[in-house]
């Protein structure tokens, strides 16, 4: 069972959405995608001042099986990327929620994050996914 | 349906992650593919290979078929127990499988072929046999099972769980020979100093009904189940090539580093494919294979195009054909198959962007030791 924990935002593509007090928005991937990948080898994370939209590939983490996308949940400027992770992409599998995050992105409306999945939404649909 | 091998309820027990590999449902990993890695390299783990193709070739016309069958010279096997690696090839000298061969009698020959290709291989074997007349008699030994015990305590461990009457000649075994034991269950089991992991290690062929108890016994003396992730990073890291990736029938031995197991020696000896690598051989080989180190952050896979940096050159550019990340070198180390006239230096396309890579001399380690300069 794949923890998932109340207070975040999720997208059915398995990433996280966190609202910081700044009104930044923190990115990770959920515990459900960290064990689909397995062990993390290498993360390569957007460039800060990137302007992304809603659903676009802008990081890539690579596990011991495969390369693999990470889509934003939502668009807007990134303001701050997780730089511990070049040394220690492991921590995206040990804390995915917590010291796993990717980056940050100022968003261009509250739009976009207010229409994620909340936590049981995203768990219903795990369960329809089969796990 | 993907077949299983007598270890399969085994492996759901231990938690194993579970991928097809050449049709067979194989343990990719049991949690940590890393973890298994690293345990091979510093102390002992336990492969399930028994995916593997045992085949015994029994008859008066056993060495004779060999000699023609296989690019390396079956003459090199004079010791009883004497071990050959070698390619099968087309007459086209693209190969058909990599292979090792066991002399066990002038009668009686063992050989070892992949999982992926072992319907392709016993119709070419018969095919060939039926063309040439062969005296021989090709049988698939499915009531056998295999395991790999690799690791520099491995020997020492699997030999303290054989039979008493067993363990002071199982350690005298030199590297790359094999010889048959009586089991204390009074069956027989074949032992042999080989592997795909760069390390010191046995591997083991016993009837498929006493498979299970061995694993078990193996866990708890401190040998560690391994998965197909880990044997697959410890065998690039050592050098050694995976059939289908590295080679193929569309590639031959001289351009899949692999000329060291072609023997030409004997220029009476008319193997399956000579014709067709004399005739490459004449000219320049115009490709080989070669070990990458990635300088740049990233981690390489097969397909990746490379750039071998010759633009005068037709042939400038190459493929990576096996890719990962190491974990002994914490670095992403590949083989790539590049022009002939490749430097010390090539780049690597990754999503787009054009990456770093130095030429290294393989294997990257043996017995736990970094060979290459990081």
């Amino acid at each position: 069972m794949s923890q998932v924990l109340a207070d975040l935002k999720y997208a059915k593509s398995h990433e996280w959405a966190r609202l910081l007090s700044n009104g930044v928005i923190e990115i990770g991937i959920t515990d459900h995608a960290q064990h689909a990948l397995g062990e993390v080898v290498f993360v390569e994370v957007p460039m800060v001042g990137r302007e992304i939209v809603a659903a676009e590939a802008c990081a890539v983490i690579e596990s011991t099986k495969a390369a693999s996308d990470v889509y934003s949940p939502i668009g807007g400027k990134v303001v701050a990327v997780n730089d511990p992770l070049g040394a220690a992409p492991e921590l995206i599998n040990q804390d995915c929620y917590l010291q796993g995050w990717l980056f940050r992105v100022q968003p261009i409306s509250d739009a976009e994050f207010d229409s994620l999945l909340n936590a049981q939404d995203y768990i219903e649909f795990l369960a329809s996914q089969g796990g | 349906m993907a077949r299983c091998t007598p270890l399969h309820d085994l492996h759901a027990a231990l938690g194993a992650r579970m991928v097809d590999f050449g049709g067979w449902d194989m343990p990719v990993h049991y949690g940590s593919q890393i973890e298994e890695h690293h345990r091979v390299r510093n102390d002992a783990g336990v492969f399930d290979v028994s995916h593997m193709c045992v085949l015994d070739l029994r008859g008066a016309g056993v060495r004779p078929f060999l000699s023609r069958l296989i690019s390396n010279d079956v003459a090199k096997l004079r010791l009883s127990g004497k071990a050959l690696y070698s390619c099968m090839l087309n007459e086209a000298g693209g190969v058909l499988d990599d292979l090792i061969i066991y002399f066990m009698t002038e009668q009686w020959f063992r050989v070892v072929v992949n999982a992926g290709t072992r319907d392709k291989d016993i119709a070419w074997m018969r095919a060939q046999a039926a063309v040439w007349h062969s005296d021989i008699e090709i049988i698939e030994r499915s009531d056998l099972a295999m395991l790999a015990v690799q690791g520099p305590k491995a020997r020492q461990i699997a030999s303290d769980l054989l039979p008493s009457h067993l363990r002071a000649a199982v350690l005298l075994l030199e590297p790359f020979f094999g010889c048959e034991y009586l089991s204390t269950q009074g069956s027989t089991w074949f032992i042999a100093r080989t592997g795909y992991t760069g390390e010191e290690g046995f591997e083991l062929i016993l009837p498929v009904g006493e498979v299970v108890a061995l694993w078990e016994a193996l866990n708890a003396a401190g040998v560690a189940s391994c998965g197909l992730g880990a044997r697959d990073t410890l065998r690039l890291e050592a050098g050694m090539n995976l059939y289908g990736n590295d080679m193929d029938e569309s590639h031959n031995p001289l351009e899949s580093g692999l000329a060291w197991t072609v023997s030409f020696d004997d220029s009476g000896r008319d193997f399956v494919g000579r014709k067709a690598l004399e005739a490459f051989r004449t000219t320049l080989v115009p490709r080989k294979l070669i070990g990458l180190i990635l300088e740049d952050r990233g981690v390489l896979r097969a397909h990746q195009r490379v750039v071998a940096g010759l633009a005068k050159d037709a042939l400038c550019e190459g493929e990576v054909t096996s890719g990962t990340f190491s974990p002994t070198l914490a670095r992403s180390i590949a083989f790539a198959r590049v022009p002939q006239a490749t430097g010390e230096t090539v780049q690597v396309e990754i999503r787009g962007n054009l990456l770093n890579a130095r030429v290294v001399k393989l294997p990257f380690v043996r017995n736990g030791r970094i060979l290459i300069t990081l």
